[in-house]
């Protein structure tokens, strides 16, 4: 087994508001390893974003606290790195795309020129021109049309579709290690989803970089990633490659993720959502932040007092964080043979 | 802004431990167990967790309350305008009572002639007073009479929308074009000035144009909503509709701006009256106390000091309580402190 | 672009022509423009007469507007009522200048301080610094200008009374004998410095607060954590990415600002007693001269329009989702 290229170990991230203090991600570890596409699944506020953005130093540290953690990046850990350290690895080595396209590209600045800007800052010694050329050969590996006109166009000339594939454009600029893509599609209509798809799987064939999927839509992790972590509430509760997740998933969060989906190919009466709502991340009660909500624990009371630790399921690199995982034994996920339906959940 | 909630405060009784080690049978589907189960809602609050749905206004009155500055304002403002208004009991002297043998005196505590005496041994402190009630009165008119046609215009452009905003826009827009202080004092010089009440309606002109375009903008948004349609299909007049459903939720920027105006007038009307076209005797005003001062101003310094410093403190406190109350009743604001 | 501002152009006429009627009417219907001549026992009953029969005034009001709007276009409104002998635009020609020299110098001054305040606030919000400049903007906005003017040229009065050491001029436009060129020029500010930051205080207060919050709003926005997210210097996140679209607005509202205070300076100028705009409104006002009023009332609505004009293309030219067309 190679060398992660990175590793995070207990991070807790934590945010003080009006209403008392938010832990959004309490207690956090996995690895990525080079090349491999991780993919991190969770509903909205399950600290799935914010734990790439602490990492990266992009957590402003009041209202945000980085209270424990490590992040080990090729053998240095970002937590503890200095700023300047931290600022030259972002848009270099380590490189995010962010949700929004809309907003996250500056309105009065050309594309062309930020583009080339992100070049010019990590590889001083290149020049204006070659950094425009270089632009330009990027927009077009990601598949913007008539690149060098687009060059000086401004971001609300683009559409939603290709300011996210500038963004992409932007990322792998570089040649990063490590991509995290932050929800890269959830802005944008499904019917663009395959275009930005193929732009990822693009970058990611000329970068060779490792990526981090974060997302809420299954069908992508199906199609882009290799392993997946799935966090609830600011924790891991499962851990396993992509293939067992779908065929064999062992926590019954996710399973109630995946029954959740309405299926394509067969009748269905009703929706089944996961009943109750995620938990305040202010005040969790005790216990299994998923206890309330979940059909396994039918209120035993192991449930409500004992928080369980992400342990080793069954074959190796499946983890899980149940009590009575073991119970989810042959329960196969209704998906492993349907084509998904990429519902959100 | 949602219609107002009443207060609740409630807490979710303790749910009975179930069943321990029930077992599931694999192929069962995850919703169907649970729906055996007590209500999820209960689950949740088992441990502790308390539903608190606060209604918006208790919200604001936390938020307001928390604005330390706001609230040391509200203090000190209130003990001038008692001052103010309860000037015969507080001030040692009458107006304009004369006193050649105390006169040009600086601020001292000897008869009480905390803030001096001019050239004719006028107390000063006394007329401070005096003046701010007069402040006091004519700020008061012109806010309420500003908000009222303010609003007024603001809702029905706002409301109708088509070729009455218009209308009604150009002519706020064609109001701002006149430069304020130029068209007050043209209005000054011609219609007459000296008393108050006049005073503060001919202020009162040129003020509600601000109030108009928010009040405008909000119901410009409000009438999209759904309880304005389900008014109009209930058979509800557009009157009722406006003052009824609409207007209770604009009124947070209104309060906001109403403040602002406050302020404002006060300021507007020392300038006017220090020019001679505002306030005049034997009605005391704070600014012809400092166009008085004036004249003398590099020997008798604190004659121009103290009715200064008091508008200064007036409108000051009132800046603050209405930073206070944007910080309350606007949640979308960010929250960048006073 | 171009075709934009020659509609704006356009559409500025019945606006102005619009004020124009406001203007006359409130003018001449609040109030008898010959009134302080007939109190007057040098004027005869004839000369009156005349004097009404020269300027219609015993016309119809739109007679009487037609007319006058023919001699504002015509002749540069023509002769105050009660001067015949000399011409409005002459003393406009005057005054302008002036208050143009203290406005300017006054508004660019503010800007810098003020933009230069709000940006180090914002970057470093909830600081010492930030709270120390926001008691000040309070205190600015809280400020009677005029208060503020006496409170000033006695501080400086008293300076030179008690140690003369002149550093500034409490009052006038120049000394009595300027010279010329650079020394002429040096006077002259030193005799606008005083005025200049009067009107100065209340425009910083302004510019920083604005200024504080469109930089919050910048720099809370997702293209700065993208621009952050690329590992660029804080500093040129903060001068390139955030100040760049944080200024838009504030430009705007300068210039607008700019507009205001050609007639907006009115107590400044008159207690400093400078020869601009201000004093010479507060005299026809004085001397009730209507046609005075109501020519510098036109002058000043169309700086306003035109200074709302140059706004709005500068706001076009700054940022590049706006598109005239």
């Amino acid at each position: 087994m190679p060398e992660p290229i990175l590793s995070i170990r207990d991070l807790v991230v934590e945010f003080a508001t009006e209403d008392g203090v938010v832990h959004a991600v309490d207690g956090v570890s996995y690895d990525v390893f080079p090349g491999e596409t991780l993919g991190i699944v969770g509903e909205s506020g399950s600290g799935k974003s914010v734990s790439q953005l602490a990492i990266l130093g992009l957590i402003p540290q009041p209202p945000g606290r980085i209270l424990r953690g490590e992040a080990e990046f090729e053998g240095q850990d970002l937590l503890k790195m200095s700023k300047k350290d931290l600022r030259r690895l972002r848009g270099g080595q380590v490189a995010m795309v962010f949700q929004d396209p809309m907003t996250s590209l500056n309105p009065v600045l050309k594309i062309g020129d930020q583009i080339a800007e992100a070049i010019q800052a990590h590889q001083e010694d290149v020049g204006d021109k070659a950094a425009k050329e270089r632009t330009i050969a990027l927009l077009k590996l990601v598949g913007v049309p008539n690149p060098d006109r687009r060059y000086d166009q401004y971001p609300h000339e683009f559409s939603g579709g290709m300011r996210q594939r500038a963004m992409i454009a932007m990322a792998i600029a570089n040649e990063p290690k490590l991509l995290i893509a932050d929800e890269p599609t959830t802005a944008l209509d499904v019917t663009i989803q395959a275009q930005i798809l193929e732009a990822l799987q693009k970058a990611q064939e000329e970068s060779h970089a490792a990526t981090i999927l974060i997302t809420h839509d299954l069908g992508l992790i199906a199609e882009l990633a290799d392993r997946v972590v799935v966090m609830y509430a600011g924790k891991v509760v499962e851990l396993t490659d992509v293939q067992t997740l779908f065929a064999a998933p062992r926590h019954p969060y996710t399973v109630g993720l995946m029954d959740s989906l309405p299926r394509l190919t067969a009748d269905e009466e009703w929706l089944r959502p996961i009943p109750g709502q995620p938990p305040s991340l202010i005040s969790r009660p005790p216990g299994c932040p998923f206890h309330p909500r979940c059909f396994l624990s039918q209120g035993r009371s192991r449930c409500r007092t004992e928080e369980p630790p992400l342990r080793k399921i069954g074959s190796d690199g499946h983890l899980s964080a149940c009590h009575f995982a073991e119970e989810l034994e042959g329960h196969s996920s209704k998906l492993i043979d349907e084509p998904v339906a990429g519902a959100t959940s | 802004m949602t219609e107002t909630k009443p207060d609740s405060d409630v807490t979710f009784p303790e749910v009975g431990a179930g069943p321990d080690g029930a077992t599931i049978s694999p192929a069962t589907p995850a919703a169907a167990v649970v729906a055996d189960l007590p209500d999820g809602i209960d689950l949740v609050h088992e441990h502790g967790l308390e539903l608190k749905s606060r209604s918006q206004w208790a919200y604001a009155r936390r938020r307001f309350f928390r604005h330390r500055l706001a609230m040391a304002s509200l203090v000190v403002l209130g003990i001038i305008l008692l001052a103010g208004a309860f000037a015969p009991l507080i001030a040692p002297y009458p107006f304009a009572a004369q006193d050649f043998a105390n006169s040009g005196k600086p601020p001292t505590l000897v008869g009480k002639h905390y803030f001096g005496t001019d050239v004719l041994g006028r107390d000063y402190f006394s007329r401070v007073v005096y003046g701010i009630r007069t402040s006091a009165r004519v700020a008061l008119i012109v806010t309420l009479v500003s908000t009222i046609v303010g609003t007024l215009i603001g809702a029905v452009a706002g409301y109708y929308t088509g070729w009455v905003d218009n209308v009604l826009m150009r002519f706020t827009d064609l109001i701002l074009t006149l430069p304020g202080l130029a068209v007050l004092l043209t209005a000054a010089a011609f219609l007459g000035t000296g008393n108050p009440t006049r005073v503060a309606f001919i202020l009162a002109l040129l003020f509600w144009t601000g109030l108009a375009r928010i009040v405008r903008g909000s119901f410009l948004s409000l009438r999209e909503k759904e309880y304005v349609e389900a008014a109009k299909a209930a058979g509800s007049g557009d009157l009722r509709i406006m003052f009824r459903h609409m207007l209770p939720n604009a009124v947070g920027p209104i309060v906001v701006n109403a403040t602002l105006i406050v302020g404002i007038a006060i300021l507007t009307e020392a300038a006017l009256s220090f020019l001679g076209f505002g306030i005049q005797p034997p009605n005391p005003s704070l600014g012809k106390l400092i166009a008085d001062g004036q004249d003398v101003s590099s020997s008798m310094w604190w004659l121009v000091t103290f009715p200064g410093l008091t508008i200064v403190l007036i409108v000051l406190c009132i800046n603050f309580i209405g930073d206070g109350l944007r910080d309350a009743l606007d949640p979308t604001q960010r929250r960048t402190r006073a | 672009m171009v075709t934009y501002i020659v509609r704006r152009l356009l559409y500025s006429i019945p606006v102005l022509f619009a004020a124009s009627v406001l203007i006359f009417v409130s003018v001449t219907a609040v109030g008898d423009p010959l009134a302080t001549l007939r109190q007057n026992p040098l004027f005869s009953q004839q000369t009156i007469h005349n004097i009404q029969a020269r300027n219609h005034l015993n016309d119809p009001i739109y007679t009487q507007y037609a007319y006058w709007l023919k001699e504002a276009v015509t002749n540069k409104f023509g002769s105050p009522l009660l001067q015949p002998g000399t011409k409005i635009w002459n003393d406009l020609k005057r005054v302008i200048p002036h208050t143009l020299q203290l406005v300017l110098l006054a508004e660019i001054l503010a800007l810098i301080v003020g933009v230069s305040i709000g940006v180090y606030s914002a970057i470093r919000q909830y600081s010492i610094f930030d709270y120390a400049a926001t008691t000040f903007s309070f205190l600015g906005f809280a400020m009677p200008v005029f208060w503020l003017a006496l409170m000033l040229q006695i501080l400086f009065t008293n300076i030179f009374l008690k140690w003369n050491v002149r550093i500034f001029y409490t009052s006038g436009l120049s000394s009595p004998d300027p010279g010329t060129g650079i020394h002429f020029w040096v006077d002259r500010l030193q005799h606008l410095a005083i005025p200049a930051m009067t009107l100065m205080l209340l425009s910083i207060a302004q510019y920083g607060r604005f200024m504080r919050a469109s930089m919050l709003e910048v720099i809370n926005s997702d293209y700065v954590r993208t621009a952050r997210a690329k590992g660029l210097p804080e500093r040129t996140v903060t001068l390139k990415h955030a100040l760049r679209n944080a200024l838009i607005p504030v430009v705007t509202v300068s210039a607008i600002n700019f507009g205001a205070l050609i007639g907006g300076a009115v107590i400044t100028e008159s207690i400093f007693q400078l020869d601009g705009m201000g004093p010479y409104f507060l005299n026809a006002l004085f001397s009730q001269d209507a046609y005075v009023v109501m020519a510098w009332l036109m002058v000043t609505a169309t700086a306003v329009v035109v200074f709302n004009l140059i706004a709005d293309v500068l706001y076009g030219y700054i940022d590049p989702r706006i598109r005239y067309d």
